[in-house]
């Protein structure tokens, strides 16, 4: 596995993501309050394109009528089937143990750190003073 | 004596209220004749109907089964059920008057206890409840509960509104704490047509359309959270089909996976829930005509618990004696005549049945 230097922190701020190209792989890189986690973006279903989906919560009941609704903008529903992925594991809701999103480690790395390498497919100029998000695939 | 099969869907006939008035209070009894009412004859299952009773099964009057030996003489002796459950379709639910009903409610339950139950050991009953008023039906499970004969609480596939709906749970409650599934069986109340597109105009429309009730209520109870709430609550669909259930689940379970956070207490599959707290029985199947296609419906319910053996006597769903259609797996055959009637219906526990059977 390599390690592909994405985009800069500043590019995907809190509660966003990004659609990025990992050697010819779409990944979309999540920043939930300053963590980053990067999944495949196809959805292991019918294919759907996970970056364009909603990023919502998790609603669970103990019983008929209650909502718990918890974990806020941790899950993505994907734009096609509204099938639910967690988004730190990249699980679905539905079957958890069978179907899943295939996901990659992520890091946040300075920038004096990627000159020296050994990073792959930058596009873009790498600064010594700015972070940057890594994503090893 | 073994307990050879037991028979999940029999229908005692009643002919008339002239039948009940001995288990009618004075007051109702008075009622019946000033006001005239004649009988709670229902469309779902009108006399002359060829489904209401095989021509070989009917009496002089045109009537089936309108006693127990009649019955017992069928569906024990002929076709060897050792225990029969009786179903009573008779219209009481079908009545506006939410006192009227309980008091034929009662009196049917009670024509039951003592015309049949009481004149023959292998027979069990359903308990009739008056739908119109939810605490009326809570009283009359309450009250018929004590005697074990009763096996089971009967609605109809059709009714006011969505059985899951929460009006209507404590009826569930009472029917989970007393061990006695609920039997949802075809039939309307006629409240709402029983297509949801509205009034059909034919007998043949009327009853094919039964299956979209049986659909509907399915996902009511789930989606409402039924078994969230109440999970030991057996549901059996009696009189059902079986054949239209795997296509609909494909479609009910493949809709929950992307709806589900509006009903987050349905919190597994519903293709699950309907394997372990639904039952149906097997007649009519609906078979296809190649056994080999049989067969296959029976691998797509995914569960070989599920059937329960049935010959709906007397209504017309086959001829001769084939009770079980052609293409059930022959390993099968045990558990749907006996082990599943037996896992279904708690009160049905063997002891009981081997003391009454013997």
């Amino acid at each position: 596995m390599a390690r592909h230097v994405v985009a800069p922190v500043a590019d995907i701020p809190p509660g966003h993501r990004k659609l990025v190209d990992v050697n010819g792989r779409a990944v979309v890189v999540f920043n939930l309050d300053g963590e980053f986690f990067a999944l495949n973006n196809r959805c292991p279903h019918k294919g759907g394109s996970l970056c364009d989906g909603k990023q919502t919560g998790l609603v669970q009941s103990s019983e008929p009528g209650e909502y718990r609704y918890s974990r806020r903008g941790e899950i993505i529903r994907c734009p096609w089937h509204s099938w639910e992925f967690d988004i730190r594991t990249g699980q679905s809701w539905c079957d958890p143990q069978r179907l899943r999103v295939r996901r990659y480690p992520v890091s946040v790395e300075k920038g004096a750190q990627l000159v020296e390498g050994p990073y792959k497919a930058e596009t873009f100029p790498v600064s010594v003073e700015n972070a940057y998000v890594v994503v090893e695939a | 004596m073994t307990i050879t099969a037991i028979d999940c869907d029999v229908h005692p006939t009643c002919t008339g209220n002239d039948i009940l008035l001995p288990y009618l209070d004075t007051y109702w009894r008075d009622s019946v004749e000033e006001r005239g009412m004649g009988s709670l004859e229902s469309a779902a299952y009108p006399p002359n109907a060829p489904i209401t009773a095989r021509p070989d099964f009917r009496g002089p009057n045109g009537y089936a089964a309108t006693d127990a030996a009649q019955v017992t003489r069928q569906v024990c002796d002929r076709w060897g059920a050792s225990h029969a459950i009786l179903n009573c379709l008779y219209g009481v639910q079908l009545i506006y008057n939410e006192d009227i009903a309980r008091a034929f409610a009662r009196a049917l339950n009670d024509w039951i206890t003592k015309e049949w139950l009481d004149r023959d050991p292998r027979l069990r009953a359903s308990i009739v409840i008056p739908m119109q008023n939810v605490e009326y039906a809570v009283d009359e499970i309450e009250r018929c509960a004590p005697d074990k004969r009763f096996v089971q609480v009967l609605v109809l596939a059709m009714q006011e509104t969505p059985l899951g709906r929460r009006h209507h749970w404590p009826i569930f409650a009472a029917a989970e704490k007393h061990g006695l599934p609920l039997g949802i069986h075809a039939g309307s109340n006629y409240r709402n047509p029983v297509t949801s597109l509205g009034w059909p105009t034919s007998y043949v429309e009327d009853y094919t359309s039964q299956a979209q009730g049986f659909q509907s209520q399915v996902a009511s109870l789930i989606t409402e959270g039924v078994f969230a709430k109440y999970p030991k609550l057996k549901v059996v669909l009696i009189e059902s089909g079986v054949t239209w259930l795997p296509g609909f689940l494909w479609r009910f379970s493949k809709f929950w996976r992307g709806a589900r956070t509006e009903v987050p207490w349905v919190d597994r599959s519903p293709s699950e829930i309907v394997r372990d707290n639904f039952r149906l029985t097997i007649q009519p199947f609906d078979s296809p005509s190649d056994p080999h296609d049989v067969e296959r419906i029976v691998e797509h319910l995914r569960s070989d618990d599920m059937l329960l053996f049935s010959s709906d006597f007397p209504h017309w769903q086959f001829d001769g004696d084939e009770r079980i259609p052609k293409g059930i797996p022959d390993g099968l055959r045990h558990k749907i005549l006996v082990e599943n009637p037996l896992a279904t219906y708690d009160r049905l526990n063997g002891a009981s049945l081997r003391e009454s059977a013997s």
